[in-house]
């Protein structure tokens, strides 16, 4: 069974020396709380919780999956309990605002034990995840009369959250959407429907559900700008609050899928269900969105938490695994074979998973302090400009991190050889659970749109100066670093071509608007790179500065070197190639009719 | 009544234990490190003590190093009221620790005092009852359970015939084995209203100790390699190898 150790000293590293963590605190409302000793009090539970409580149950997890037993949904065992301790532990209210049971705490401490509970177990972890969802949404449009019903249980987790958007006939078009909310006389809504894919739609962790769906009103005008947000809890709220009368939504059946089998994936079905309006009559896509931001950046860090897990593992069998000898000549004469993490091949596959989970790190955690920043700062500027910079960089964590998610997690099955295929290993679990992540909260061809199309092409590129000249202002103070000219040189070079690319992209899709589609993948993998590059020559110049004072750990810093040039030498190319099919343009994309791509095969 | 219970920084019981290269010691840069879990086990009996409503107070002493205010803080989050910290960089022998120890208990006055019956880095299993003899009180070891009545504990000890049990009169020292408890995790609320729960930190010679190292550390070596098994085809091939070559019979 993998093991898990949650990279505890990285986090350290991120934090104090490369981001300036304590700095960040000290500026938020909550200075007084988040002093460096509790943060790190609250890491080490938390790794500590997730090691002991979630990681144990994660194959069991996936062997059992999730049961319907009439219109019941029973989780794998020991499921109930974990969440019971979790609940216990106060960890759902973690940054839950106070005034309705939550401990207050900023939104980037959530996101690191994010991480832990995603390489510990994700399938468990989306529970308590699609509950933070509900609760964004309603803490951002709620009613107080909402907020003091639906958030103080969502916050102290008795009651859990599911989002409901997907229907048969949409997903990323939910303008397509069917279900409909008639109002009742009691000043409530009555919704019918049929929603699919409902994460954590039913299942037996908590007394309540509270499901927040997307439908139109009778009066609803066609498309995207016809839907409302509604509130409809599983049992309704009785007079004292609790979980009374059962309201009219049940589920219909679990999809049986690839991966993330602990997590049950529900048909879920309104038969005239009553639910409130959240926010305005229309304005429902544009309270999700508010929290799309937030629950995107959590499936980013999905990705990065199974890169990590994927990468301990394939190091420990690396470095026990003896096959073959080193081509320079025996390493280890008195065994049978060298351990395979001599081979360069496998040490390619190691520092690849290495040097994506820990540069993913480092980009989630920035990402997370404008997530702070952006809730908290009280300058209109200086909130504006946080929330243009994780505009952003939001598509580019949730899409380039899950990505390489997928890619990294199948290097861990790589590493393993034969073993990787076998299941009580442990490792194709990882695959198959992050294969998702390129899907759900809106699938990569949907961020690289909303990347280049949304937030760079209609801000004509104002959206993405901001962050090409931090990269430019940290080449230039460096610029003279003989140390550092490794990573500068290549860095500055790419930051001005990304803006030449991007102008260039501009430029086309003056012509054709399809040329923003034909590069937008191209264009989102080539900025997640870049964007990790510069945070590699960060931790470079970090690593660089604290050797100048002989640390005890020096290897540690040693090692960071090492894969900051690893990252250069061996993945920053991928942006010749990506850069290259950007400019090729869509043209040979749109030239075959749609009816000529089947020739080979007859119908 | 007042219960102290010892918290002793070791190396987390989970990371891989490294030798520095000189051999002079075990390599602690960049090593996780973790309430001893023997000591784990000690905080959970006291709280538990406080909830029943034997305890009025529990009292958590650590001796170490100034990151062992790490694992003081892990004490208070899980219910531990306060916490004396006595500071010393250099390595501490057991016999300092018991010493430290009597001064506060002199000064604290428990009616019991709970320790780890080992600390998983140096395996001695005698602070206790270094303590126990400073003292004058009497000591109930390897406690596999626990239960306070009145001015008398009685404690079930884990020996090697069994089970033993003992009533001992209070104030009293107890250590505890592994299957006295499972001790809880910290919860979020608590660990951060910890914070506000205060550390007495002291040096040793505030504590009127004067550390008297007994023992030198000489050399640590990481365990040898363990040769292979081999199949032997008879009982009477396996009488001679336990005879000729491990010679562990005669
Ligand atoms: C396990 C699981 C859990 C889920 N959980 C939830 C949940 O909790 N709540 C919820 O509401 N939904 C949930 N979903 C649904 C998920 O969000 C959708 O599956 C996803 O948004 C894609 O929608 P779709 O499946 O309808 O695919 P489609 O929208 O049909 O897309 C098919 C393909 O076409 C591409 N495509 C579509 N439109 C465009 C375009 N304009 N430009 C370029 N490419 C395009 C897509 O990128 C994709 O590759 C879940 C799905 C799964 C599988
Ligand atoms: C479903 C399945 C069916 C199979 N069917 C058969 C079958 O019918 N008959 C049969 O005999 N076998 C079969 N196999 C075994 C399969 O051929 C081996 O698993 C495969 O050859 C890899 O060997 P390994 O698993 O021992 O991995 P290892 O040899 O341990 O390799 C582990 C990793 O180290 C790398 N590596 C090892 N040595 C070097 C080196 N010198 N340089 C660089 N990298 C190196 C590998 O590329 C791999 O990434 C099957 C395996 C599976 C999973």
């Amino acid at each position: 069974m993998p093991s898990y150790q949650a990279p505890l000293r990285d986090f350290r590293f991120v934090m104090d020396e490369v981001l300036d963590y304590p700095r960040h605190y000290a500026q938020l409302p909550q200075a007084e709380e988040v002093t460096p000793d509790v943060v790190s009090a609250i890491l080490e539970e938390g790794a500590r919780f997730t090691r002991e409580v979630l990681l144990p149950l994660n194959r069991t997890g996936d062997e059992q999956g999730c049961r319907l037993e009439g219109g019941e949904v029973l989780t794998p065992s020991g499921f109930k309990e974990a969440y019971a301790q979790y609940v216990e532990g106060g960890w759902p209210s973690l940054s839950g605002d106070t005034a309705y049971h939550g401990q207050g705490l900023p939104t980037s401490l959530g996101m690191m034990l994010s991480e832990m509970v995603c390489s510990s177990n994700l399938a468990w972890g989306m529970y308590p995840g699609l509950s933070q969802g509900a609760a964004d949404a309603l803490r951002h449009h709620g009613s107080d009369g909402q907020k003091a019903q639906y958030l103080t249980k969502l916050n102290d987790g008795t009651w859990t959250g599911s989002m409901c958007l997907t229907e048969p006939q949409c997903g990323t078009d939910l303008g397509l959407i069917k279900t409909r909310a008639r109002p009742d006389e009691a000043g409530g809504y009555l919704i019918t429907g049929t929603k699919i894919f409902i994460s954590a739609g039913e299942h037996d962790l908590a007394e309540n559900i509270v499901h927040l769906v997307l439908a139109k009103l009778p009066d609803a005008p066609e498309g995207t700008k016809g839907i409302s947000l509604f509130v409809v809890p599983k049992y309704l709220p009785d007079a004292e609050g609790e979980a009374g009368e059962r309201n009219a939504v049940s589920c219909g059946a679990l999809e049986h899928k690839m991966g993330i089998h602990g997590n049950a994936t529900c048909v879920m079905n309104f038969d005239g269900a009553r639910g409130y309006l959240v926010g305005e009559p229309h304005k429902g896509l544009a309270c999700m969105f508010t929290m799309m931001n937030v629950a995107r950046i959590g499936v980013g860090i999905q990705g990065l938490g199974l890169m990590e897990v994927s990468f301990q593992n394939a190091l420990a069998y690396a470095r026990d695994r003896l096959q073959m000898r080193a081509l320079s000549g025996a390493q280890e004469a008195d065994k049978p074979a060298d351990p395979i993490i001599s081979h360069p091949d496998v040490r390619r596959m190691l520092l690849t998973q290495k040097a994506l989970a820990e540069g993913g790190r480092m980009l989630v955690l920035h990402a997370a302090q404008l997530a702070d920043r952006v809730e908290c700062v009280t300058s209109d500027a200086e909130r504006e400009a946080a929330e243009t910079e994780l505009g952003l960089l939001t598509p580019i964590v949730k899409a380039f991190l899950t990505e390489v998610g997928f890619e990294a997690t199948n290097e861990g099955v790589q590493v393993f050889g034969g073993h990787g295929y076998i299941r009580e290993w442990g490792m194709e679990q990882y695959v198959r659970d992050a294969r998702i992540t390129r899907l759900y909260e809106g699938t990569t061809g949907i961020q690289a749109l909303d990347l280049l199309g949304r937030k760079v092409l209609m801000s004509q590129g104002e959206a993405l100066k901001p962050f090409t000249k931090q990269i430019h202002k940290f080449c230039q103070a460096h610029e003279g670093d003989a140390a550092m000219a490794e990573f500068v040189t290549p860095l500055a070079k790419l930051n001005a071509e990304w803006g030449e690319i991007t102008m260039a992209v501009g430029m086309k899709a003056m012509q054709d608007r399809e040329e923003v589609g034909a590069a937008s993948v191209d264009y989102l993998m080539y900025s997640g790179y870049v964007t990790l590059a510069f945070f590699w020559a960060r931790a470079a110049q970090a690593a660089h500065q604290a050797l100048a004072g002989n640390p005890d750990d020096a290897a540690f810093y040693r090692a960071k070197l090492d894969t900051a040039r690893f990252y250069y030498q061996r993945l920053l190319p991928r942006t010749r190639a990506h850069a290259e099919m950007i400019r090729a343009g869509g043209e040979s994309l749109m030239a075959m009719q749609a009816e000529d791509f089947g020739h080979g095969f007859a119908i | 009544m007042k219960i102290l219970v010892g918290v002793k920084r070791v190396i987390d019981y989970n990371v891989q234990v490294k030798v520095r290269s000189d051999n002079t010691d075990v390599d602690l840069s960049n090593t996780k490190m973790a309430m001893n879990p023997f000591c784990e086990i000690a905080v959970e009996e006291a709280i538990r003590c406080k909830e029943k409503g034997i305890a009025t107070e529990v009292v958590a002493v650590s001796i170490g190093p100034k990151g062992a205010q790490e694992q003081l803080r892990t004490a208070l989050a899980l219910g531990v009221d306060r916490a004396i910290h006595g500071q010393s960089e250099e390595q501490v022998d057991s016999l300092d620790v018991a010493r430290v120890m009597a001064g506060i208990v002199e000064e604290e006055q428990p009616g019991l005092v709970i320790l780890g019956k080992q600390a998983i880095d140096s395996d001695n299993n005698q602070t206790g009852q270094m303590l126990a003899a400073l003292t004058g009180m009497g000591q109930g070891t390897f406690a596999s359970e626990l239960a306070v009545e009145g001015e008398q504990v009685t404690v079930t000890r884990e020996v090697d015939g069994g089970h033993e049990t003992l009533a001992l009169r209070l104030p009293a020292v107890i250590t505890t084995d592994l299957r006295l408890n499972e001790p809880r995790h910290a919860r979020l609320p608590d660990i951060m209203k910890a914070k506000k729960k205060p550390i007495d930190t002291r040096k040793l010679e505030e504590l009127g100790i004067e550390r008297a190292s007994y023992l030198t550390l000489m050399r640590v070596e990481t365990p040898a390699q363990r040769q292979g098994g081999v199949k032997v085809d008879s009982v009477s091939e396996l009488v001679n190898k336990l005879k000729n070559e491990a010679k562990v019979i005669s």
